[in-house]
């Protein structure tokens, strides 16, 4: 049973206002902004990816999911500041230079927030310099790039090199993926992971993490 | 801005082809001559290969690298095309962005590649002829601007150097409306997928197949090939394989992208359609107008369910890319070369025979249930939806006629128990028919209840609006 049966089912059913609503409603009775992700909002999505596993749901369920989600979280953040909490982990993402495709990268992206992780989305065409340049003032704790073109690969370890050169690369752990992208080449580049799909990724950062 | 000049543009209110049973693959009403002696829609299906990079950086460093690869793969494709002795060929050259954003450098391939098949031609007579495919490099800002900026100017003037350079089709994968179709398909909404599909894209293509015309007329000789709703409904389609998206709603999204399509030909275009443009059945219908298209021998590039029946209709046979990648019996553009010839060997025996018919119908009955996404693409499924769309009025209207149609096809399956679909299918299915009903009868309340939702993603002026 979930802190917020109200607020569970509102992320669960990808209902926006109804996750407002029911987080406003937890607040008021004293709730803390950390134990409500935990015991409604983290249960929540998690039932959300296993739904997406089983195909039950699709990526719009989950996406729906993730933007009720975000709607109690904006509600939360400013709480959680003013009390010293923070999400947990940081993500940066962004399609490679000389790459404009996103919707893969986009999708990635909104199952991580939609699983608790904080997203920063660096839009696509990204170069190797604004990679570091984000790493640098963000400080996240993984970095996820994405390429759909073979001639676009490349500038995967470009930007993993660049990141090395800068003295960044073992503070953050390094995943790509999209359509040309193999293990093998995520290995030859020096990257820390690569995922075949969007919801193999979250998984991925998790585990990533948990044994960083 | 550039001013575009007044073309003669045509709205479609009949069917070029009637009925079902005169759709076939090989023959269309208004057959393409083009490039050196070659004659698209007459009677043949052509090979159209098409071919790209290894994984490799483009920049002026490895330009000369980038040029011996396509002299390579040109002589390679073109020596097992002779081989073979097809009776024809045609090579897609899609350029990648880099050689859009340098317009020449797109032309120096062109003009490599046109230099290969003049040879050959003279050499062997093989009638072939040369597609050259810019990349739509116009969304490199957010929101995009279509008609205006850098970007549009290269794409232009890629366009235009091209033409210049030697091709003999020009055709481009277009991406007008795509800023506001990726979200919405990505969230299932269906308000959304129908604003992009039937309000923006439409309004751009257009706007973008007027400029593409005015350069095929200043390059007399450069046919105005076709666009593709490929970054909108194989978008779809690959989502869809990946369990991502319903086939269902990818099946009515390829059905709807028909409209934005057509948008090309009533500006002027003349086919043959692009090879990943899987409406082209329903544009042949109505236009009469020949197309590519690309099924089980496209499976170096990507999945489709509709291996067989895509080819049903086709006028040129294609392999969508392949890298330049050694495989045991040659590099892989050559490979997939042998392959396309021996398809439209049989095609084109079969046809010779008189037993078109049959082999198209085998084709045909092989897929059409097994997926709703090939069920859109039948012969009967075609006419079905051409109907429904020239019977419409504007591109708003057809949009929504066509998806009507899709839904109705796919129901009428499911009741005959031909289609199979699962219960999350059939609910996404169901929610899809209320949509459509729910449309407003008018595009401006759509733009208007859209604005709010999406008004940040969209430049207005790039769609008049």
């Amino acid at each position: 049973m979930a802190l917020s049966q109200e607020l569970y089912d509102a992320i669960l059913n990808g209902n926006a206002k109804q996750a407002h609503t029911a987080t406003q409603a937890a607040l008021a009775t004293g709730v803390q902004p950390l134990q409500l992700i935990s015991e409604s909002m983290v249960p929540a999505m998690d039932e959300v990816g296993r739904l997406f596993e089983i195909e039950e749901y699709f990526v719009p369920e989950l996406l729906l999911a993730g933007r009720a989600m975000r709607a109690a979280l904006d509600l939360l953040r400013p709480l959680m500041t003013a009390s010293g909490d923070k999400l947990s982990t940081k993500v940066l993402i962004g399609t490679v230079k000389g790459d404009l495709h996103d919707i893969g990268k986009n999708i990635v992206a909104s199952m991580l927030e939609g699983s608790g992780f904080e997203v920063i989305d660096l839009g696509a065409d990204v170069s190797p310099a604004a990679f570091v340049r984000a790493v640098e003032q963000q400080q996240p704790q993984v970095v996820c790039m994405s390429a759909l073109l073979t001639v676009t690969m490349p500038a995967m370890k470009t930007t993993i090199d660049a990141l090395t050169n800068a003295g960044l690369r073992s503070k953050i752990k390094v995943l790509v993926g999209g359509a040309p992208v193999t293990m093998q080449y995520a290995k030859e580049i020096g990257a820390d992971g690569y995922s075949e799909n969007a919801s193999a990724a979250v998984g991925l950062v998790r585990s990533l993490l948990a044994a960083a | 801005m550039t001013v575009q000049t007044a073309h003669k543009v045509q709205k479609f209110s009949t069917l070029a082809i009637p009925g079902p049973d005169q759709l076939v693959y090989g023959v269309s009403p208004h057959p393409v001559q083009c490039g050196l002696g070659l004659t698209i829609g007459a009677g043949l299906v052509f090979p159209e290969v098409n071919f790209t990079l290894p994984a490799m950086n483009i920049d002026s460093a490895t330009w000369p690298e980038v040029v011996a690869h396509y002299e390579q793969m040109a002589e390679h494709i073109l020596r097992r095309a002779v081989s073979l002795t097809v009776p024809g060929i045609v090579l897609e050259f899609e350029l990648l962005p880099p050689m859009t954003e340098r317009p020449e450098w797109g032309a120096e391939i062109t003009a490599l590649l046109k230099r290969r098949l003049k040879a050959c031609y003279d050499k062997h007579h093989l009638p072939c002829a040369l597609r050259v495919t810019p990349t739509d490099i116009r969304d490199q800002q957010k929101p995009p601007l279509m008609r205006t900026g850098q970007p549009w100017e290269r794409l232009r003037r890629s366009l235009e150097m091209c033409a210049e350079a030697g091709a003999d089709i020009l055709s481009i994968e277009s991406i007008g409306g795509k800023e506001v179709h990726d979200p919405a398909l990505m969230y299932g909404d269906f308000l959304g997928i129908v604003f992009a599909l039937g309000v923006l894209a439409p309004r751009d293509m257009s706007w973008l197949w007027g400029e593409i015309l005015e350069i095929c007329e200043a390059h007399p000789g450069v046919v105005p090939g076709s666009d593709s709703a490929c970054g909108f409904a194989n978008t779809a389609m690959q989502l869809a394989h990946q369990k991502m998206l319903p086939e269902v709603l990818a099946a009515v999204v390829r059905a709807m992208s028909a409209v934005r399509s057509l948008a090309a030909f009533e500006q002027g275009a003349q086919g043959p359609s692009k090879d990943c443009a899987y409406e082209g059945p329903i544009v042949k219908a109505i236009t009469g107008c020949p197309i590519s298209m690309e099924g089980k021998s496209a499976s170096c590039a990507h999945f489709s369910p509709l291996g067989n029946i895509a080819a049903a209709l086709c006028d040129l046979w294609s392999n969508e890319s392949v890298q330049n990648v050694r495989l045991l019996s040659g590099n892989a553009p050559e490979v997939f070369t042998e392959l396309l010839a021996y398809d439209c060997r049989l095609m084109n025996t079969a046809a010779s025979q008189g037993g078109a018919l049959q082999l198209r119908n085998w084709m045909i009955v092989s897929d059409e249930w097994l997926s709703p996404q090939a069920a859109v693409l039948s012969p009967a499924a075609t006419i079905a939806i051409a109907n429904a769309i020239v019977h419409a009025g504007s591109p708003y209207r057809q949009t929504i006629a066509a998806g009507r149609a899709a839904v109705d096809i796919l129901n009428g399956g499911i009741a005959r128990q031909q289609l199979h679909i699962s219960r999350k299918e059939q609910q996404w299915l169901t929610r899809i028919d209320e949509a459509l009903n729910a449309l407003p009868d008018d595009e401006e309340t759509l733009i208007r209840d859209m604005e709010e939702q999406y008004g940040s993603l969209y430049d207005k002026q790039s769609y008049c609006l």
